[in-house]
C-alpha cells in the first residue's frame, strides 16, 4: 500500500542510522562531529518548520526551547549517571532526552498559549522575548552552572542516535501535516477566519504546532548537550534562533525536503568558510538580506501544487 | 527618601534616552507598519560618528565645549540621517509590497550586518573605546542629591526634541503628510503625497534622533563598542510598544516609564541580574493584555 | 410549522456608538431558502458574522437547533451545522482544490492526530473515506478534474463554486452565502441560481443568502428580510417585498440621493 511507505521510510532511516553508527569508530572525529551537528540542525529546522512554515506562526525563540531541553537532559544525566550501571546508560540517555523534550514541550505550551492572538511582527517579538527570558533565567540558575556553563556532560550522542531521532522528527512532522487533520495547520496559516468557519480550531492547531515543535527542539538540545559535553547560555541566544529561522526560510517555509537540505548546507557553511571566520557573520548577514530581496520563497522550491491524496 | 529622589532623577535621564530612541521606532512603524530592527545600530553609528569627529572639531573648538558639542551632534545626526535613508532605499523599499515578515527578516539581516561589519578590526573593532568628553560636566549637589549636568542636558535636549517632533508632525505640511501616510498609504498617494519622499524623510528623522540618543547615551556609558545599541534599542522598542506603537506621545511616555521602572528595579538587589529579562517580561505582558499600548488604539479586523 | 432551525431574537451588536445590527429578529426553518437584502452598509454581513460566531451580540439571543449559540466560537458552530462562504473569497491559497475541501472534512472525522502519527489500518481507511467523500462532492459541482490545481489559480466563477463546495463538506444544516453572485455575468448568475436550488434540494439544508442582485434574490428565495441601517424594515415573500413602500424607499430614497 502506497501510504504504508511512510512508515517504511522511517524504519529504514532509523536502521541505516544505527548501522552507520556502528562503524563510527572508523570515522574521522572531525567529520563525525560535523555530521552529528547536521543531524541536530535537521531536527531543529524541521521542528521549527512546523511552527513557522506550515502553521505560519512566526517564532523567533526556538533556541529557548533547545536550551530548556538541553539543560534538563544534561542535568538529569549528570545527576543520574553515577547511579546507573554502564549497561543501562543508553536507557538513561533516552530518558534524559525524552524528559528534556517534555520540559521543552511545556515551555512550548507556555509560549504558544499567550501568543495565540498575536500575528506577524508582534508574535515574532514576543517569541524572541520568551527566548531571551529563558536564556536570562538559565544564566542565573546556579544549579546548571549559570553564566559559566554546565560542564562534564557524558558523551552519549552518537550518529545513530542523532539521525535516528532526526528520522523520527521528519516522520512526525511530515506525517502530521500530510494527513487530513494536518491540512488544518496550513489552513490556519492561509486564512484563520475561513479555517475556523470550516470547523478548524485555530487555537488547537497553533498550540499543537508550538508544543510539537518545542518538544523536538528540546530533543535536539539534549543531543547537543551530550555531544559538546558543555552548555552555556550564550549558545542559545537570539542569534541561534535566527540561525534556525534562516534554515527554514532558505529551505522554503513549509517544504520539508528543502528545509532539510538548507539545514545541512547552513551547518556545513561555517566549516567550509573556516578560513574566512573573520567574515563569516558578515557574509551570513548579507546572505539573509540577499535571500529576502531576491528569493524569499527559499532556494529549494521545486514542484508546484502538492498532490491531493495523503502522502509523505 | 533621598534614595527615591536620586533614582527618580537617574530614571528620568535614562528614560529620556529611551524616549528619543523609541520615537524613531514608532515613527517608522507609523508610516510603514514594520519594526526597524536596524534602528538600534544607527544609535551606535551616531556615537561612533561623534567619536571620529571629535578630534577634528576639537582643533577648532576645543572640547569639552558647548559649541563643539553642538557641531558634533549636528554633524553626526546628519550623517546618520543619510545612513538611515540609505538603508531604507536599499533594503526596505524594494520589499514594500512583500509580506511584513520578509521585511522583518531583512531588517534583522541589516542589523546583524552593521554590527558584525563594525566589529571587524578593519572597521571599528570589537573593543570598547573611550568616548570623548563633549560637554563640561559638573555635578550639582542639591539637597543631598547628586545631579550630573549631563543628566540635565539629556532631559533638556530630549524635551526640546520631543517638542520639536510634536511641532513637525502636527503643524507642518510634511508632518501632516506623515500622518496621512500612517493612516492610509493608498489614500495619501491618491491625494498627491509623494510616499517615497515621506518615508525617506521619516527614516532620516528617526535616524537623526537615534544618533543624538546614541551620543547622549555614550556620554554616560563607560565607552562605545559596536554592540552598544542592542540593549538600549531593545528597551526603547519595549518602551514604544508600551506607549502604543505608532503613537508619538506614547513613545515618550513609554520611554520615561521604562527608564524609571528599570532604574528602580536595578536598585533592588536580586532583581538586577534579571534586568534584561524584565524588559522582555514587560513587553510580553503588554502585548498580551493591552497590545495597543497605553495610549494606542486597537484596530478591528474586517471580516 | 416545525421548530425553526435558526432563531434570532432581537440580536444586536454595537461597535462603540454605532449599532451595526439592532433588534434583529428572524426565523429560518429547515430546508428554507431565505434572502437577506438591504442597501450597502445595512449590516447584512455583520448579521452573518453574528450567526457564525465571528462577532458576539451585545444584546439579544441567537438559537440554533434549539441551542443558545451566542458566545460560541466559529469552529464550534460549524460542528453544530452552520457553514458559510465569504463576501471576498477566502479560499486556502496554498492548498489545491482537493485539499481545500479535504481540510473542511476534518471536523467530523474520528481519526485525528494520534492516528495520523500511527498510520495504522484505521487511518488509511479513514483517509480513503475522506478521498471518496471529497471527490464525490467535487464531482457533483464539476470541479473533480481540477482537483490538483492551486485554489487561487482558478477562474473566479470556479473559486466561488469551490468555496461553496468547501462549506458543504462540513455537512451543514444551514448554509450562509455572502454575495455569491458578486462579479458574475448574467449567464453565470442563472447557473448560480440553479446551483443554489440544486443544493437546497439535494442536501436538504436551509440556505441564507445575502445578495445585491435582485433577480437572483427574487428568483429563488422563499422568504426575504430587508435590513436598513442595521434594523429589519420588512420581511415577507418576494412579491410582498417588491411591493413594500419602505423597501422601495430604502433602495431608491425618498427623492434625495441614497447613500452608497
Amino acid at each position: 500500500m502506497k501510504l504504508e511507505g511512510s512508515k517504511r521510510w522511517l524504519i529504514a532511516g532509523i536502521a541505516i542510522a544505527v548501522l552507520v553508527s556502528m562503524f563510527s569508530a572508523q570515522f574521522n572525529r572531525y567529520y563525525l562531529g560535523i555530521a552529528i551537528d547536521c543531524g541536530i540542525s535537521i531536527i531543529l529546522a524541521v521542528s521549527l518548520n512546523l511552527i513557522n512554515g506550515h502553521t505560519g506562526q512566526f517564532s523567533l525563540g526556538h533556541a529557548g526551547f533547545m536550551a530548556v531541553g538541553g539543560y534538563t537532559a544534561a542535568k538529569l544525566s549528570l545527576v543520574c549517571s553515577p547511579l546507573v550501571p554502564e549497561s543501562l546508560r543508553p536507557l538513561l540517555f533516552l530518558l534524559a532526552l525524552v524528559v528534556g523534550g517534555l520540559a521543552s514541550a511545556v515551555a512550548g505550551l507556555g509560549v504558544g498559549i499567550p501568543s495565540l492572538r498575536l500575528k506577524g511582527d508582534y508574535l515574532a517579538i514576543v517569541t524572541l522575548g520568551f527566548g531571551e527570558i529563558i536564556r536570562v533565567i538559565v544564566q542565573n540558575m546556579e544549579s546548571v552552572g549559570a553564566a559559566s556553563g554546565l560542564k562534564g556532560i557524558p558523551k552519549d550522542t552518537t550518529l545513530g542516535w542523532t539521525f535516528g531521532l532526526a528520522a523520527i522528527t521528519v516522520y512526525v512532522v511530515a506525517a502530521l501535516v500530510n494527513s487530513t487533520y494536518g491540512r488544518g495547520f496550513i489552513a490556519v496559516n492561509d486564512d484563520e477566519v475561513a479555517a475556523s468557519s470550516m470547523g478548524i480550531n485555530p487555537v488547537r492547531y497553533k498550540v499543537t504546532a508550538f508544543v510539537t515543535g518545542a518538544f523536538f527542539a528540546g530533543i535536539a538540545g539534549g543531543l547537543y548537550a551530550h555531544h559538546k559535553q558543555f552548555l552555556s547560555p550564550t549558545g542559545f541566544d537570539f542569534l541561534k534562533s535566527i540561525d534556525i529561522v534562516v534554515m527554514v526560510i532558505l529551505g522554503g517555509m513549509g517544504r520539508t525536503a528543502g528545509v532539510i537540505i538548507a539545514a545541512i548546507l547552513l551547518t556545513l557553511l561555517p566549516e567550509v568558510l573556516r578560513q574566512f571566520a573573520d567574515y563569516r557573520m558578515i557574509i551570513y548577514s548579507l546572505l539573509i538580506i540577499a535571500l529576502m530581496l531576491t528569493r524569499p520563497q527559499g532556494l529549494f522550491t521545486f514542484g508546484r501544487a502538492k498532490k491531493g491524496a495523503a502522502e509523505v | 527618601m533621598d534614595w527615591l529622589l536620586q533614582q527618580l532623577i537617574n530614571g528620568l535621564a535614562l528614560g529620556s534616552i529611551y524616549a528619543l530612541i523609541a520615537l524613531g521606532y514608532t515613527m517608522v512603524y507609523g508610516v510603514l507598519r514594520f519594526i526597524n530592527f536596524a534602528h538600534a545600530d544607527v544609535l551606535m553609528l551616531g556615537a561612533y560618528a561623534a567619536y571620529f569627529l571629535a578630534p577634528a572639531v576639537s582643533a577648532v573648538f576645543p572640547l569639552p565645549s558647548v559649541t563643539g558639542a553642538l557641531i558634533i551632534v549636528l554633524a553626526a545626526s546628519l550623517i546618520c540621517a543619510c545612513i538611515g535613508m540609505l538603508i531604507e532605499f536599499l533594503a526596505y523599499r524594494p520589499l514594500r509590497s512583500r509580506p511584513k515578515l520578509t521585511v522583518l527578516i531583512t531588517a534583522i539581516g541589516v542589523s546583524l550586518f552593521i554590527e558584525f561589519t563594525c566589529q571587524h578590526k578593519a572597521v571599528f573593532g570589537a573593543d570598547t573605546k573611550p568616548f570623548p568628553k563633549l560637554l563640561p560636566a559638573t555635578d550639582f549637589h542639591i539637597a543631598g542629591l547628586v545631579v550630573s549636568s549631563n543628566d540635565l542636558v539629556v532631559v533638556l535636549v530630549t524635551a526640546l526634541l520631543l517638542a520639536g517632533m510634536w511641532f513637525i508632525v502636527q503643524k507642518t505640511k510634511i508632518g501632516t503628510a506623515m500622518r496621512a501616510v500612517s493612516f492610509n498609504q493608498q489614500a495619501a498617494a491618491l491625494m498627491g503625497v509623494n510616499i517615497n519622499r515621506i518615508i525617506s524623510f521619516t527614516f532620516g528623522l528617526g535616524s537623526a534622533l537615534a544618533a543624538i540618543a546614541g551620543i547622549l547615551y555614550a556620554l554616560k556609558a563607560p565607552g562605545i563598542e559596536p554592540l552598544m545599541g542592542v540593549q538600549p534599542g531593545l528597551r526603547a522598542f519595549v518602551a514604544a510598544v508600551l506607549g502604543g506603537i505608532g503613537n508619538l506621545p506614547g513613545a515618550a511616555l513609554g520611554g520615561l516609564l521604562l527608564g524609571l521602572l528599570e532604574t528602580f528595579a536595578g536598585g533592588i538587589s536580586g532583581l538586577s541580574n534579571y534586568r534584561d529579562g524584565i524588559a522582555f517580561a514587560i513587553l510580553i505582558l503588554i502585548l498580551l493584555f493591552k497590545p495597543a499600548g497605553l495610549l494606542g488604539k486597537a484596530t478591528v479586523e474586517k471580516v | 410549522m416545525s421548530q425553526p432551525l435558526l432563531t434570532l431574537d432581537k440580536a444586536t451588536i454595537k461597535f462603540g456608538g454605532l449599532t451595526a445590527v439592532g433588534d434583529f429578529s428572524l426565523q429560518v426553518h429547515a430546508n428554507e431558502l431565505v434572502g437577506l437584502i438591504g442597501p450597502n452598509g445595512a449590516g447584512k454581513t455583520t448579521a452573518f458574522n453574528l450567526i457564525t460566531g465571528v462577532y458576539q451580540p451585545t444584546d439579544g439571543t441567537i438559537h440554533f437547533a434549539e441551542k443558545r449559540i451566542a458566545g460560541m466560537k466559529p469552529h464550534d458552530l460549524t460542528k453544530l451545522g452552520i457553514a458559510r462562504t465569504f463576501q471576498n473569497i477566502r479560499l486556502f491559497g496554498s492548498l489545491n482544490v482537493f485539499d481545500n475541501v479535504r481540510a473542511a472534512t476534518q471536523l467530523h472525522r474520528s481519526h485525528g492526530i494520534r492516528s495520523a502519527l500511527w498510520r495504522g489500518k484505521g487511518f488509511h481507511h479513514g483517509e480513503r473515506e475522506v478521498e471518496k467523500q471529497v471527490l464525490e462532492l467535487l464531482d457533483i459541482f464539476d470541479l473533480a478534474k481540477l482537483r490538483d490545481e492551486e485554489a487561487k489559480s482558478l477562474p473566479y466563477g470556479d473559486q466561488r463554486r469551490l468555496e461553496i463546495v468547501r462549506a458543504l463538506a462540513t455537512k451543514p444544516k444551514l448554509l450562509l452565502l455572502d454575495e455569491p453572485a458578486a462579479g458574475m455575468n448574467p449567464t453565470e448568475k442563472e447557473e448560480l441560481m440553479k446551483l443554489i436550488q440544486f443544493i437546497k434540494d439535494k442536501f436538504k439544508i436551509a440556505i441564507m443568502l445575502v445578495e445585491h442582485d435582485m433577480k437572483v434574490v427574487m428568483g429563488i428565495c422563499e422568504k426575504i428580510a430587508v435590513l436598513e441601517y442595521g434594523k429589519k424594515i420588512a420581511e415577507g415573500t418576494p412579491d410582498e417585498i417588491q411591493k413594500n413602500p419602505k423597501v422601495i424607499a430604502a433602495y431608491l430614497g425618498t427623492g434625495e440621493d441614497e447613500d452608497a
